[in-house]
């Protein structure tokens, strides 16, 4: 994972409330075994006609939108199924940041583990963002601040260590496998626990 | 020690490193159940990186997403929705193989939908921390288990060291107190309580469902309703073992013995929740005031009894999504022209679950216009079915009888409906395009589905019955 500092875009904006994981990306399209190519199929549903061509409603496919890096979305963003799919999607279609009022639990946890950044503000913030689509927003992600042209700031509250894997690139499975040791002992100290899962057929 | 939950009993017991502010803890996983579709980028990590499985004998794996519910042909030969989904089946077959863990695959008795063979098996135990790369995790919660679902990411994390990194969620109190009055089932009283407290009321937390109405609830009544907690945000949801779930678990293949069986038992009683722990929020619902409760939305909170009219829309929101479902806010529900009936999916495919279709469906016909697909949740519950006559029932009745798996509750098997059709499915997710691009879907009880099946519309499954009688 490539460190993630400073985000500079233009925002696009989703004024949807409770856009889940199947709207970010179908079903029919998680039967690959690979994490790459997902972005063409990201809003699949929304973001094509039948015939596969442009909608030209739905807000990401507005000329304005093109190679905006921020997303601004309805409260509740990315609830439903647990598939990081979602995740791999957003960031091939070149989405680095999400902002909600409210962001579901899984789906966060993915986004951090890949280097999306997700953030909750406040709804008032959060009503502000989302009227005005295509405003230059400069994300600092160590200093955990939103700027606005205006001049404004939005702080906003990270998960101490999500942002120390965000802005260092840091590997959580090589974090995990470092505490080998602990979790050879703990298993040692509990091995009761296990003996109904080695009596297994 | 001060007074804990249920939740908090499980998580201090599987904590190997406590969390501090500045990392999140580590947590033992007990069981890993995996499936094809969130797990070949996992593998592949593994691969990358040289590492093992570090317990193989953990990981519960099985084929259910992507697997075709339609008979094999006479030479074995499987009618795959797509090239893409054969090899995804394959990869797991070989994932499985390389790394030394036992696949419940197409030879197996207890293959099918991952949330309805680790409860078969016995491998789903109270007091145990349960994963998946599946939201729907939260079924084994039923068994008074915390059970979770995780990504692909964590998927990789748990399988290379047995653990993941995790902050300890909230406390939810769901109480359910009185009596579910007859014909009213766990979906009913699901579809109710997400409708009550919305798809992001449970954000952040885990419920304990509780309260004698839930005491009174069978094992796959349980299941039901701790598989929907997703629905409502809560990443699990989960109901104390009592003398319900040691009666159902005794004597499955993976639970224990003798006189490990007698100490299982013995620990597992000690899991309730304390007398005096504090939850971080709660609710109060009075079973006997809830009746048939069927979705009319596009997410599983816009949900109202089935004799009722669609609630006129609060916002752009809503409007959109009746827009959607073609429903008018006033209209009655009752009467809506039905093209599909789905019974299956992790949260009604159990036997209890295709007996309850049965009897709306038995000595009856399935409507001319309607196509009805029953779809068990696994190998084991098609035998029990089939054994039981069930299979004939359907068949007789005009429905389609299929193989084990996940089917048309995610539509990636190739099971979906034609764009504008309305679905009436006893699966978990109304989602805009869940059932297939610009599928209409309905969620509800199997006697609900049932009896729409039937009269080809909506209907209260209360008058079709007394129409037969
Ligand atoms: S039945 Fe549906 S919800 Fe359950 S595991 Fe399968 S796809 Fe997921």
């Amino acid at each position: 994972m490539k460190p993630l500092t400073v985000i500079h875009s233009r925002t696009a904006c989703l004024p949807f409330e409770n856009i889940d994981t199947d709207r970010i990306i179908p079903a029919r399209f998680l039967t690959t075994t690979s994490r790459a190519g997902l972005g063409r199929h990201a809003f699949n549903d929304w973001r094509y006609r039948e015939d596969g061509s442009d909608n030209p409603d739905f807000p990401l496919n507005r000329p304005e939108a093109a190679g905006c890096r921020i997303l601004v979305a309805g409260r509740n963003f990315g609830c439903g199924s647990s598939r990081e799919h979602a995740p791999w999607a957003l960031l091939d279609f070149g989405i680095e940041a999400v902002i909600s009022s409210e962001i579901a639990d899984i789906f966060r946890s993915n986004a951090l583990k890949n280097g999306l950044l997700t953030i909750v503000v406040a709804e008032d913030e959060h009503r502000q963002l989302l009227a005005d689509p295509g405003i230059e927003l400069v994300i600092d992600i160590g200093a955990g601040t939103i700027s606005r042209p205006d001049g404004a700031v939005i702080h906003f509250d990270l998960d101490r260590f999500a942002r120390h894997c965000l802005l260092n690139g840091v590997d959580q499975l090589g974090f995990l496998l470092e505490a080998e040791p602990e979790i050879s002992t703990w298993e040692q100290q509990h091995a009761t626990h296990s003996t109904s899962m080695e009596s297994a057929t | 020690m001060s007074a804990r939950t249920i939740i908090d009993k499980i998580w201090d017991a599987h904590v190997v490193r406590a969390e501090t502010a500045d990392t999140p803890g580590i947590l033992y996983v007990d069981l890993h159940l995996i499936h094809e579709v969130t797990t070949p980028q996992a593998f592949s990590e593994l691969h990358a990186r040289g590492l093992k499985v570090r317990c193989p004998q953990r990981v519960l794996a099985t084929l259910d997403h992507s697997t075709p519910t339609s008979p094999p042909d006479a030479d074995g030969k499987r009618h795959y929705v797509s090239a893409e989904a054969e090899s995804q089946v394959a990869r797991l077959e070989q994932n499985c193989r390389e790394f030394g863990i036992a696949l419940n695959g197409w030879d197996s008795d207890h293959r099918g939908i991952v949330h309805v063979i680790g409860p078969e098996l016995g491998a789903t135990q109270p007091g145990m921390t349960i994963v998946c790369g599946d939201s729907h995790t939260a079924t084994h919660g039923a068994f008074g288990a915390l059970a979770f679902g995780i990504g692909t990411t964590e998927v990789g994390h748990v399988l290379a060291t047995q653990c993941l990194l995790q902050r300890k969620p909230k406390t939810m109190a769901i109480h359910v107190e009185g009596r579910l009055r007859p014909g009213v089932g766990a979906k009913d009283l699901i579809l109710h309580i997400i409708g009550r407290i919305g798809v992001g009321g449970g954000t952040g937390h885990v419920i304990e469902y509780r309260g004698s109405a839930i005491e009174a609830l069978s094992m796959e009544q349980r299941m039901t309703v701790c598989n929907m907690s997703i629905e409502a945000g809560a990443r699990a949801g989960l109901i104390a073992p009592d003398q319900t779930t040691f009666d159902w678990l005794k004597g499955r293949p993976r639970a224990p013995r003798g006189a490990a069986w007698d100490s299982a038992v013995e620990a597992w009683r000690q899991l309730r929740s304390d007398r005096d722990a504090v939850y971080d929020a709660e609710f109060h619902f009075d079973a006997g005031s809830i009746g048939p409760t069927i979705s009319y939305g596009t997410h599983p909170g816009m949900v109202t009894p089935i004799a009722a009219q669609i609630p006129a829309p609060r916002n752009a929101q809503e409007s959109k999504a009746l827009a959607y479902m073609q429903f008018d806010g006033g209209q009655a529900l009752t009467g809506q022209k039905v093209d599909v009936v789905f019974v299956g999916s992790c949260t009604n495919s159990r036997l209890s679950d295709l007996r309850e279709a049965a009897a709306v469906l038995r000595g009856r016909q399935v409507a001319a216009s309607v196509r009805m697909l029953i779809v068990p949740g696994s190998v084991l519950i098609k035998r029990e079915a089939e054994a039981e006559g069930l299979d004939r029932v359907f068949r007789d009745a005009g429905a389609e009888w299929r193989e084990a798996g996940c089917s048309m509750c995610i539509g990636m098997n190739g099971d979906i409906a034609r764009p504008g059709q309305l679905v009436v499915s006893t699966s978990n997710r109304n989602f805009e395009g869940r059932q297939g691009p610009g599928v209409r879907t309905v969620l509800a009880s199997p006697r609900v589905a049932a009896a729409a099946a039937v009269a080809g519309t909506i209907v209260d499954p209360d008058t079709i019955e007394e129409r037969a009688a």
